[in-house]
């Protein structure tokens, strides 16, 4: 494996806001997670079957929400760099339609490991002024 | 939910061959705009050796071996209660087009708490050669019947 692509270990600083993205989440953007991942549990597009199981509709797959995090760490780090990443999914994300739900994705340096060159990514990601993600972290190795 | 099913592993199952055109469908779902997820060209030239995955598209084909785990009538997960409560991805490298994938899927932990029970599953993912790729652990949450 190379390291061709990683970033810069030298100049992070602890705090610094390293990505962000707003996203639109929309049942087309559901529908397409549900193809390309295949997971096809109805709560994600069926809003009989999501309200039938106490949600107030249809709600977004929480490693959709993981996924397009990822990607706003993935456009400083580049890819492949993550080492290790995880999240708890504390809240659901209730999709409209028609409509969407818009989501603010801010990812930023939580910790720094001079030995490994390793950076602790810190993302938040809010819905309605809420954290929908907790202790969402990625690992990044950097150069 | 029966907490005897800890420690039970499923697998190695049917290896799953990661295609350029299924990492290109996940990269435009989860919005990864590198065209290192889409070009053979400009992975290479980021030190790949071929068209690289993005972080969480393991989940792909790790979710194909949990779906093992709670399909077992012993283990006893009610599908329709589901809820994911946490997930996490080690990866050992990355993903690129090319790779065949075999999973075996471990029961880590089973919990049962205030009406909900909690099942941790660990699925490893190893290549052609054995040689670990990535460790995905899910965590379910099972709401019991009122």
């Amino acid at each position: 494996m190379t390291a061709e692509n990683r970033p810069s270990f030298e100049g992070l600083e602890v705090g610094e806001v390293v990505a962000s993205r707003t996203v639109e989440l929309n049942r087309d953007t559901l529908v397409r997670y549900a193809g390309a991942s295949g997971d096809f549990n109805p709560i994600h597009y069926n809003d009989v079957v999501a309200e039938s199981v106490g949600l107030p509709g249809v709600i977004a797959h929480g490693m959709l929400t993981m996924g397009t995090a990822a990607s706003v760490v993935e456009e400083w780090s580049g890819p492949g760099n993550v080492v290790d990443y995880q999240t708890r999914f504390s809240r659901p994300i209730p999709v409209p339609n028609p409509g969407a739900a818009t989501v603010a994705i801010t990812a930023k340096v939580g910790a720094l490991d001079a030995e490994a060159r390793t950076a602790r990514i810190d993302i938040a990601v809010e819905f309605d002024g809420q954290k929908v993600l907790g202790k969402a972290q990625a690992v990044v190795v950097c150069a | 939910m029966n907490t005897e099913a800890v420690g039970r592993a499923y697998g190695p199952h049917e290896p799953y061959e990661v295609t350029r055109v299924k990492i290109r469908e996940f990269a435009d779902a989860v919005d990864a705009y590198s065209f290192a997820h889409r070009s053979e060209e400009a992975a290479r030239a980021e030190g790949y050796a071929d068209v690289v995955a993005p972080t969480t598209f393991a989940v792909v084909i790790a979710q194909q071996a949990e779906f093992h785990v709670v399909t077992d009538p012993e283990v006893g997960v009610d599908f329709s209660r589901v809820v994911h409560a946490d997930e996490r991805f080690t990866h050992h490298r990355p993903i690129v087009a090319g790779d065949l994938i075999t999973t075996t899927v471990h029961v880590d932990a089973i919990s049962q708490r205030g009406g909900i029970s909690m099942v941790t599953t660990r699925t490893e993912l190893v290549d052609a050669d054995g040689a670990p790729v990535s460790t995905v652990r899910s965590t379910l949450a099972v709401r019991e019947e009122a």
